[in-house]
């Protein structure tokens, strides 16, 4: 999936295009990253909506904390965790402007949990885009709360021991257990139909802060290759054989109702 | 003579936020302050403004930052432990120059301490508290008059230097009741603040962030803050000063310590010593320049703190060796003796002659 498919059937006639709300410029993600997918599925999404000129985005402190130079809206940093918090002081200071944040599983589920909960819980209307790739990647490849049982990393160099370091948190089934959230799923970036699904989620998500439904969380299951050590290809197949057994796939919540 | 009603410290602060259009708040249980966040989960919604109780100081600060991103005015408060947790959002605050309200009503330390008024946050409050260069405006208010009245003014003050604005003031203050009379003014007029995000409408998309990775341009950043820090330094210093103009032996005292120390000074003039007050209104930037001046003429100084002496160091730096400088502190909730303070004041008149080292 990539700006590649263009191939005009006629000539002048235009089947792909960067989106507006993606800026023209390189990343900084390392070869293989989902990051980048995962900015452009964003991006693509506000056009859908027509909504980048109202979209205010909260970025966290790891990869993708330059959101801003990539993602052609308003953007704001926030400190580490507390991604929610920031997005909940602009949300309800704007509410008819639509917020989004943005995060790592480092930022979402280790040091912003407290965030994450209770910005669940209040069921602020605002979409919480969760990227998990099982690993810090910023800070060179630690262990992460989502990091899987046996798992090698910088901080886990004998691999992940349940009995001392606990198992991945599975962030979707967590906040299920709560009343207030609207729409929670998971998706992965582990193929192009992996990927049209992470669209579609994230536009049932942003649809829904629109019609002021509530609160939605996209979990992103996503590349890491270089922190993982593996080739771009078998990051993604680490994807599909490892994240998925650990952190199925699918809808949790579905209009404000938990999915059986 | 304006009409007056009886209000508390706390309660003062709440009113004064939402006078000066604090259009939201953020807060987290803590004594001696809860009278503050519960005032303003009454009257933030009647005014249809923003209240949530957030789920630790940590959130409460970092809901601060998302609020005043949008360019409105918001507020959090707390006491000594929860402002601690609050130091990171304060360095973040600083450091992408946004303007926020923060109330500390400070209570004993170290630790979980005890719920008794103290004023050993001063050193957190004045000299940075969370990483990184950088200062907050502080001010120390001595009634629930001034509760009020600087609470405004704080909203005008971070608005115009895109600043965090610290009010710091004590669990005494904010617990005690005294005739009040309410702002009636407008709220203070705010700025354009086309640095703030709300959706990037017909313009460039505006970016909040203080991550600059590259040496350069952080320095760059830092010289930017501090030539700020500077203009403040030259502009805002506040400082009240009571039987100064004669006086040979000074008390320098802040906030609920000002009170006990003024009650000293009238004890000292009844006495026939000719003693002065001299209380800091702002802490930073701290009137170093007068207190200077003052020292040139009197025999000696006293500080007068609810600490181990904290302010004490900036007097002392502002002070040298123009004159003595003594200290009169008690800590852990503990308050001090008008007549311990008019001992130590007798003690200087006495003892010290101008020119002479005690």
């Amino acid at each position: 999936m990539s700006a590649t498919r263009i191939r005009p059937k006629k000539k002048g006639r235009i089947l792909y295009r960067r989106p507006l709300s993606l800026v023209d410029r390189a990343t900084h993600f390392c070869p293989g990253c989902g990051h980048g997918t995962t900015h452009k599925l964003i991006a693509e999404v506000l056009d859908t909506l027509k909504i980048r000129e109202k979209t205010i985005g909260v970025a966290p402190v790891g990869c993708a904390v330059m959101a801003y130079y990539y993602l052609n809206c308003d953007i704001s940093e926030a400190a580490h965790g507390r991604t929610p918090a920031v997005a909940t002081g602009i949300k309800r200071c704007l509410p008819d402007r639509i917020v989004f944040s943005y995060q790592g599983d480092g930022d979402l589920a280790a040091i912003g949990m407290a965030e994450t909960i209770h910005a669940a819980n209040r069921g602020e209307n605002i979409t919480v885009i969760f990227v998990n790739n099982s690993v810090y990647g910023m800070t060179g490849g630690q262990m992460a709360p989502t990091t899987l049982n046996g798992q090698k990393t910088a901080t886990s160099p004998c691999g992940r021991d349940s009995r001392s370091m606990g198992t991945p948190i599975r962030i979707c089934e967590l906040l299920n257990t709560l009343d207030s959230p609207w729409h929670i799923e998971r998706v992965a970036l582990n193929s192009p139909a992996g990927i049209r699904k992470a669209r579609k989620a994230l536009l049932v998500a942003f649809k829904g802060q629109m019609e002021g439904k509530g609160y939605s969380l996209i979990e992103i299951l996503s590349p890491c290759p270089v922190h993982m050590r593996l080739s771009p290809r078998d990051a993604v197949r680490f994807i599909t054989e490892g994240m998925i057994p650990a952190f199925p796939l699918g809808v949790f919540r579905k209009e404000g109702k938990p999915v059986a | 003579m304006r009409n007056r009603i009886l209000m508390n410290g706390n309660d003062a602060i709440g009113e004064g936020a939402i006078r000066a259009g604090c259009h939201a708040y953020f807060g987290y249980p803590i004594t001696p302050q809860n009278e503050l966040t519960a005032y303003m989960a009454q009257r933030m919604p009647e005014c249809g403004r923003v209240f949530i109780q957030a789920e630790s100081e940590v959130a409460a600060i970092n809901m601060v930052y998302g609020a005043v991103v949008t360019g409105k005015r918001a507020m959090t408060s707390s006491s000594s432990p929860g402002i601690s947790l609050k130091q990171e959002g304060l360095s973040y605050l600083a450091a992408a120059e946004l303007p926020a309200v923060i109330v500390n009503v400070q209570r004993g330390g170290p630790g979980l301490g005890n719920i008794a008024p103290s004023q050993a946050d001063y050193f957190q409050a004045t000299k940075g508290g969370g990483h990184g260069d950088y200062r907050l405006i502080v001010l120390a208010p001595n009634s629930v008059q001034e509760m009020h009245d600087f609470t405004i003014n704080a909203f005008a003050l971070a608005d115009r230097y895109r600043n965090p604005v610290m009010i710091l003031t004590d669990g005494r203050l904010g617990q005690m009741m005294e005739p009040l009379a309410l702002y009636k003014g407008p709220s203070p007029k705010s700025p354009p603040k086309p640095w703030s995000l709300t959706g990037a409408r017909n313009r460039k998309p505006n970016h909040i962030r203080s991550l600059l990775l590259d040496v350069d341009a952080l320095e760059e950043r830092n010289l930017i803050l501090q030539s700020k820090y500077k203009a403040i330094l030259a502009e805002l210093v506040g400082f009240d000063e009571y039987l100064t103009r004669d006086a040979q032996v000074l008390t320098i005292a802040y906030g609920s310590s000002a009170r006990i120390a003024k009650g000293a000074v009238n004890q000292a003039r009844a006495r026939g010593i000719k003693a002065g007050l001299l209380r800091p209104i702002t802490l930073w930037p701290f009137p170093r320049t007068r207190i200077r001046q003052l020292a040139e003429k009197v025999k000696g100084i006293l500080v007068v703190e609810m600490s181990a002496g904290q302010m004490l160091e900036d007097v002392q730096l502002a002070v040298g060796d123009r004159c003595p400088v003594a200290f009169e502190g008690r800590m852990g909730g503990a308050v001090p003796e008008e007549s311990d303070i008019l001992a130590t004041l007798r003690h200087i008149n006495k003892s010290t002659r101008k020119g002479t080292r005690s």
